[in-house]
């Protein structure tokens, strides 16, 4: 119901709308031009206060909030509202001018905002939810390149009557990355099973590649609770090994480095980089222009994906904030699931080793998590 | 008259591809007598094999760092003998048609033995595909040019080349060390190649990479006319008449470049 109190572009657009209003009301007061951002100024010294309080006191709520139905959220988060009005008004030295009534007369501007801004976040979350479907669509479409399949489905062929138990393990494989990639891929997963689809998806690639392809990891201090959206990482690694490895007749090295810091979580792949292999590059864009959306669905502002080439290495650099919990985003629109986790202190959750525990908002209970009865982890 | 096998040379990057064509071919030897001469990893690594082991088929994948198999397709040709090339390839329907329209032999992998076998019974009759049919296909430039000297083919890396030059049927190779003799149409390079080469005259391509500079130079009636000056050869060509812009818009491409750097 509520947007995400913390997230960054929650809290600017909340900003501008009000300072925007601010401006729209002292253009309606001062007739006169040039005075009209002295009383903008004198507007915004007033407003500003309030908003920066209610905006606290929302940050402090937000996991609290995060987890009510939407009307008890919206009436404490009103609640809110009227105590900093009575409360602001209670310290404002009173002034020999002050006309009675400013309290009530502050108080229905305060609420009109409130409301109004309410509403545009709703409406915002609503034009947003069927571009989340379109995006997973778009996910299932971009991913995996056919000729990966047939390769691989070679590979595994090769392996059949030399080395069984190898070909066992390597359809295991491909089961698991395909079920990953039909299932519905809306909702954030743990960090640590992306990594994991990527573990299994490079193995694939190793058995066709053999050692053209070295993979340098480098996540022993990643965050594995941190959620983020599924199959944010794989379409990357495919890439890099297309682009970066294939186009080879040397070997060539991947590496992946993924760590926390500053409570953002960071993700940098880098691969060897042909300038000549142009003609692959519209592809390449297309899945970085993917996965930029579906962070900027999850994350607004507070995600960005950069990718540079340096002399001879292709670098893709992903920021995300660091959650453990799901907050509300606009992919849930309309359906007030009661979310059981949302309320447990945000500290204790990142401690908790989240796989095979995670709580699944709003999805059934048959779903299956797809790596949790798959024995070889090799 | 007893049939000799038939001699089968597997060109694939990937090691498992490689490994289960092998397993097929062995499926069919059963059936039909033939000899493995040899895998390669890419197209380059194939024709050194086919100079000391000459082949009946080659079975080539499409996608290959190196040389891919179109364009090592297009060397074959230039053997005294082309073997017959058929491509296994993973690509999609989309790619293919291409090959469907040429009426060029392919298989899609993951390949079936069935398939297999019917492509090689077919292979005595087939005909080695020609130059027209290959350059139909979608492939990107080049990466080498094929000259044939002593029954060997001999590849030329497309960036070491200087200036190709057309003189009489023949096309003139020039690279840093020697010239080669070409056999193939000055224009159909230049749209392969695109702005890898420029045309300074009617009958020659520049490499812009070898570039040093432009000279105008007087002739012995006078007139005077701009000369292209190269790096790594103590050689200059005639810009034509027609062709004078080049001068000023390379001058100010480099004259850019340097301000970028």
């Amino acid at each position: 119901m509520l947007p995400d109190l913390r997230n960054l572009g929650t809290i600017l657009r909340i900003l501008v709308a009000v300072n925007g209003a601010a401006l729209a009301i002292a253009l309606a007061r001062e007739p006169r031009l040039p005075l009209v951002l002295a009383e903008w100024a004198r507007l915004t010294g007033f407003v500003e206060p309030h908003l920066f309080a209610e905006l606290a006191v929302l940050w402090l709520l937000q996991p609290w909030l995060a987890g009510r139905r939407g009307r008890v959220a919206i009436a404490v988060v009103t609640l809110v509202t009227c105590a900093i009005g009575i409360g602001a008004d209670a310290l404002t030295p009173r002034m020999a001018g002050d006309v009675p009534g400013a309290l009530v007369r502050h108080l229905v501007f305060a609420l009109a905002a409130q409301f109004l801004l309410i509403g545009y976040f709703r409406l915002r979350a609503r034009a947003l939810s069927p571009a989340i479907t379109e995006a997973r669509l778009q996910a299932l479409q971009a991913r995996i390149r056919p000729h990966f399949l047939f390769n691989s489905i070679t590979a595994v062929l090769s392996l059949m009557r030399s080395e069984p138990r190898r070909a066992e393990a390597a359809l295991e494989d491909l089961a698991d990355l395909f079920r990953v990639l039909m299932r519905d891929n809306r909702e954030l997963a743990p960090l640590a099973d992306e990594v994991e689809l990527c573990r299994q998806y490079l193995d694939l690639e190793q058995l066709r590649l053999g050692d053209r392809l070295v993979i340098d990891w480098n996540v022993k201090s990643m965050p594995g609770d941190a959620l983020v959206p599924p199959l944010v990482l794989q379409p990357l690694l495919e890439n890099a090994v297309y682009h970066g490895i294939e186009p080879l007749t040397t070997q060539g090295v991947l590496s992946i480095n993924i760590f926390l810091s500053r409570d953002e979580v960071h993700a940098i792949l880098k691969n060897p980089y042909a300038a000549n292999g142009a003609r692959h590059q519209v592809g390449n864009r297309m899945a970085l222009d993917n996965i930029r959306e579906r962070l900027a669905l999850h994350f607004d502002a507070e995600a960005s994906l950069e990718s540079r080439v340096t002399r001879d290495a292709y670098e893709v650099h992903i920021r995300m904030p660091y959650r453990t919990h799901k907050p509300a985003t606009a992919g849930e629109a309309g359906t007030a699931s009661p979310q059981p986790d949302g309320r447990a202190d945000r500290g204790t959750q990142k401690r908790r080793q989240s796989r095979g525990q995670r709580p699944l908002p709003g999805t059934p209970a048959t779903r299956i998590e797809p790596w949790l009865n798959h024995p070889s982890a090799s | 008259m007893a049939e000799s096998p038939l001699r089968v040379l597997i060109v694939d990057d990937e090691g498992p591809a490689r490994h289960r064509l092998r397993e097929l071919l062995d499926d069919c030897a059963a059936v039909l007598p033939l000899a493995i001469v040899g895998e390669a990893q890419h197209g380059r690594e194939a024709l050194d094999i086919l100079h000391s082991a000459p082949a009946d088929l080659v079975l080539t994948d499409i996608h290959m760092p190196g040389m891919d198999g179109i364009e090592l397709a297009r060397h074959l040709l230039k053997l005294p003998r082309p073997p017959v090339v058929i491509f296994t390839t993973a690509f999609h329907q989309h790619a293919l048609a291409a090959f469907e329209v040429n009426a060029v032999d392919y298989l899609v992998k993951p390949v079936r033995v069935q398939r297999l076998l019917a492509a090689l019974q077919k292979v005595p009759r087939l005909k080695p595909m020609t130059m027209e049919k290959l350059t139909q296909l979608p492939a990107s430039a080049r990466r080498f040019l094929s000259v044939t000297e002593r029954s060997r083919v001999v590849l030329v890396p497309v960036d070491e080349v200087v200036y190709l030059k057309a003189e009489l049927k023949y096309i003139t190779i020039r690279t840093g060390q020697r010239e080669y003799l070409l056999e193939e149409s000055l224009t159909r390079l230049e749209q392969e190649f695109g702005n890898r080469f420029v045309r300074v005259h009617r009958n020659c391509l520049v490499a812009r990479d070898f570039i040093r500079g432009f000279e105008r130079r007087a002739n012995d009636e006078g007139d005077a006319h701009w000369e292209v000056l190269l790096h790594g050869i103590d050689e200059s060509l005639p810009v034509s008449r027609r062709q004078q812009y080049i001068v000023r818009e390379i001058g100010r491409e480099a004259m850019n470049g340097a301000a970028a750097a």
